[in-house]
């Protein structure tokens, strides 16, 4: 048990610190870095979803006025290691999937750059491709763990009987989609190659994380780290698909060097984001839940069937909330993947916690109307006093509290449980529930410095600002470290040149980084009391991973939702959406309620809009692009109001925080299917919900 | 081919060198270094480029800069002297209307835009009467923001800081 911290300028709704740059479009981002004359550089790819490229004939291109270099996987330098075959950038010949680059072009300006990529002629030994996830293959396959290293599959009790002897069953398959991150900011990179010495490289790039992007390049490359630099003050949004480098990074590090001496810019255009920047899995969940007729589960299972790409596998962790959300005697969770000729998958906001709170939450609100039991009490019912996965006690458990206190803010006592008799009107209203949930994740690996500089204290750690606030919250934290004013403490992050930080990804970095700037404050005063000289400083680092052992630490929530459906044409509103979360100590309530309503509003657009549509002929996302990849705009969002407990959780860390940029999109999208249901007596069990599946049965 | 044009870009005056292929926006960010306006898409789909051109909101990612040879150009860093903010600005800091802050550029020119465009009695979508002048209300401000998108979605702060702006809390 940690002693916590004594929120003194935590808990304060301060305005964040890089907002006036914001405003006026003056923070910079990786693509804007000021440069001496830049080269810019664009990607060729490939047109084919598998084969090889026999020839590429670069003549037409490298005779552009202008052009400075044509690089292909004939001529590119030989990476260090290919061990990740996704960075393996420009080493084979071989075709893995359609969008994978095959060559590159330097020049001038961005337009000549373009215009020779597409004078770049490559030709292929096209081959046949496999690009269709369905539950019926028959090779489907157990992947060794799933992300980041659960278990695949757990087993206890006896489903199969269960399902057999109980009062009620709920047995059926629900879907998600294929969703694409789409941060607004498209993955780039300034990157700069000094040859003098052995050379040293500077990537100003847009990254969650500047350390880890630092190691992995220097993987790649073979190169030292004390050889690399990454800067990243400012990122444009990532949701996991700025957590990892993709391949893009790896290529402007390999174009800087191909021009020594000068900087080079390369940006992925939106529609390069569909194959080379990540996405989440299409998920196929078969949901099994028994009860007796109190709502008692006896059993609850899920068997997922998902895809990874054939390059690298990524196991996205779907059946693991169902491990340890409910209590229930029996249960199972199995996950299968096709393995598959298409672009790499990877993180997105909430990986694993996200679709696989779809399928449950959905056959949970079925089971409430087959037993006539309220949804809010079904879930209450079946609260697990333990973990039931580890048999751990809770750090801190609050989802029933989560659920009154939303029934309550909501109005939800009293509702007419009978679906599809609402009208007002012409349309058709309900209302829907369902939890939300997410790990209080610890990573390992974050040092802070702090130093006392002309009468305030300088804090720095190679942190991450993704659009989180963390320029904002971390001096608050180190402020009640330290005990002084939030306004004599200033931060420095986004920069290898600080001190080792962790990713800013699974909803850990404040977590993390704040722990170790607790630590280092701790340190700091222990060896200078509280009149430092100036110059002082101490570095201290914090292994947040090996803390407490022996709790099972998530945060929870709870989110309603009012549909209203156009009782002619079938159109989905949702004019009303609300969520309350116990999720630890919440640092800046002005920065945490953005993050809120960010990600529920991200649960309601993969409920209604966000599809990435594969056409498996030609193993592309043909809606490669932001008119016709929907995600929510201003106008798709009604009353969305985001609450939350004040929670005290003495087990997470000095801070008590425990996590807060992920949870609002689990369980978002179930609550709005709940709503859809309930306004209609149409369930639809595959996202997104569209009128055409409600139109042929509306009342 | 290159053309020779002159803009005005937040008060400023510049000649410039551009291919006749270079959009407004490449030719503010990669030739000038002017970078408030953001790239999102290229594609005139995500909002975040938007600039005052000639006092209305435009894409500029959708002009080609040889057709604007004179243009004058207000992006979001020219909305107020350095030092001091614009009251759509302080608005969105008030509200807390952004996260990454990368849409953000976009989105202040849009509101600005908005506001004169509710002033001067146009109509939207949302508008129940089209000869009535608009109400700043949450129909209105959303609908009329709708171009711009943002991943963050900080829609429900930006509503209520265009509100601000317009003078309706
Ligand atoms: S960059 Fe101009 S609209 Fe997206
Ligand atoms: S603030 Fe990030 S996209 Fe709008």
């Amino acid at each position: 048990m940690t002693e916590l911290l004594e929120p003194r300028a935590m808990g304060q709704g301060l305005v964040r610190r890089d907002g006036v740059a914001k405003v006026r479009g003056t923070a910079t981002y990786a693509f804007e870095t000021p440069a001496e004359r830049p080269a810019h550089c664009a990607l060729v790819q490939a047109t084919v979803a598998r084969g090889r490229v026999t020839a590429i004939d670069t003549a037409a291109a490298e005779a552009l006025d202008g052009v400075l270099a044509v690089v292909t996987v004939f001529t590119a330098e030989r990476l260090a290691s290919v061990e990740d075959a996704e960075l393996a950038a420009l080493q084979t010949a071989e075709v893995a999937f359609r969008g994978q680059v095959v060559g590159l072009v330097l020049a001038e300006t961005s337009e000549t750059a373009r215009e020779a990529a597409d004078l770049v002629e490559v030709t292929y030994d096209e081959q046949p491709h496999d690009s269709e996830l369905r539950a019926d293959r028959d090779d489907l396959y157990t992947p060794e763990k799933v992300n980041p290293g659960f278990e695949t599959d757990t087993a206890e009790g006896d489903v199969a009987a269960a399902m057999a002897t109980a009062h009620a069953t709920v047995d059926h398959t629900y879907s998600t989609a294929t969703y694409h991150n789409n941060p607004l900011e498209p993955h780039a990179t300034t990157a700069l190659w000094d040859p003098a010495g052995d050379g040293f490289l500077t990537l100003w790039d847009s990254t969650q994380g500047v350390h880890p992007s630092r190691a992995t390049v220097c993987q790649v490359l073979g190169l030292p780290q004390d050889h690399v630099q990454v800067v990243a003050p400012h990122v444009g949004g990532g949701f996991g698909s700025k957590g990892t480098p993709h391949v893009n990074v790896v290529l402007a590090a390999m174009a800087a060097r191909v021009l020594p001496g000068r900087a080079v810019k390369l940006a992925l255009t939106r529609q390069q984001m569909f194959s080379l920047a990540g996405y989440r899995t299409p998920t196929i969940q078969h949901v099994q839940v028994a009860a007796d007729a109190e709502g008692r589960l006896s059993a609850i299972a899920i068997d997922v069937v998902e895809q990874t790409s054939k390059v690298k596998e990524f196991a996205e962790q779907t059946g693991v909330p169902t491990r340890m959300m409910y209590a229930s005697p029996n249960r199972r969770t199995t996950h299968r993947l096709a393995a598959l000729d298409l672009p790499v998958n990877s993180w997105m906001r909430a990986p694993g916690e996200c679709p696989g709170m779809f399928g449950p939450e959905v056959a949970l609100d079925e089971l409430a109307h087959d037993l006539g039991i309220d949804p809010v009490e079904l879930r209450i019912r079946n609260e697990p006093e333990v973990d039931p996965e580890t048999g751990k006690p809770w750090s801190s458990r609050h989802l029933v509290e989560c659920l009154r206190e939303g029934a309550e803010r909501f109005g939800w006592t009293g509702r007419d449980p009978r679906p599809g008799v609402r009208r007002e009107g012409g349309w058709l209203v309900g209302t829907g529930v369902a939890s939300s949930v997410y790990p209080t994740m610890r990573m390992a690996d974050s040092t802070a410095l702090i130093r006392f500089e002309a009468g305030r204290y300088a804090v720095e750690i190679g942190a991450a600002d993704i659009g989180t606030g963390t320029w904002t919250t971390l001096p608050q934290i180190a402020a009640d470290a330290l005990d002084v004013p939030v306004d004599d403490v200033e931060v420095r992050i986004g920069d290898t040149r600080y001190p080792i930080a962790s990713v800013a990804g699974g909803s850990s970095g404040l977590n993390t980084w704040g722990s170790a700037v607790v630590e280092a404050a701790r340190a700091f005063r222990g060896e200078y009391g509280t009149d430092p000289a100036d110059g002082d400083e101490m570095e201290t680092g914090v292994d947040q991973a090996a803390q407490d052992e022996d709790h099972a630490a998530y945060a929870f929530g709870a989110q309603f939702v009012e549909a209203r459906v156009d009782a002619d044409t079938g159109e989905i509103r949702v004019p009303r959406h609300l969520g309350v979360f116990a999720a630890g100590r919440i640092v800046n309530p002005r920065t945490a309620r953005s993050q809120f309503v960010g990600a529920m509003t991200m649960g309601l657009s993969m409920a209604l809009h966000e599809n990435s549509l594969l056409d498996p002929r030609s193993g592309h996302v043909v809606n490669h692009d932001l008119a016709e990849y929907h995600i929510s705009v201003n106008a798709d969002v009604g009353d969305l109001q985001a609450h939350w407990l004040d929670e005290h959780d003495p087990w997470v860390n000095a801070m008590g925080t425990k996590g807060i940029g992920e949870i609002g999109i689990t369980g978002a999208a179930a609550a709005v299917a709940n709503a859809v249901w309930h306004a209609t007596g149409v369930r639809v069990r595959d996202l997104p919900i569209t009128l055409d599946a409600l139109l042929p049965s509306l009342p | 081919m290159d053309a020779e044009i002159s803009l005005r870009v937040d008060g400023q005056a510049h000649r410039l060198t551009v291919d006749t292929r270079t959009t407004l926006l490449d030719a503010m960010r990669e030739r000038l270094g002017v970078t408030s306006p953001k790239k999102g898409c290229d594609h005139g789909q995500c909002g975040a480029c938007t600039v005052l051109l000639d006092g209305e909101r435009q894409l500029p990612c959708l002009a080609l800069a040889v057709a604007h040879d004179g243009a004058e150009i207000t992006t979001a860093d020219g909305l107020a002297p350095p030092g001091e903010l614009h009251p759509v600005q302080q608005a969105f800091l008030d509200q807390d209307a952004f996260q990454c802050g990368y849409c953000t550029p976009g989105q202040v020119c849009s509101a600005v835009a908005v506001l004169d465009e509710v002033a001067r009695g146009w109509p939207s979508h949302a508008s129940t009467d089209l000869t009535a002048d608009p109400e700043l209300d949450h129909d209105e401000v959303s609908e009329r923001m709708s171009g711009n998108l943002c991943r963050c979605a900080a829609y429900v702060n930006i509503v209520p800081a265009v509100q601000q702006a317009g003078g309706r809390s």
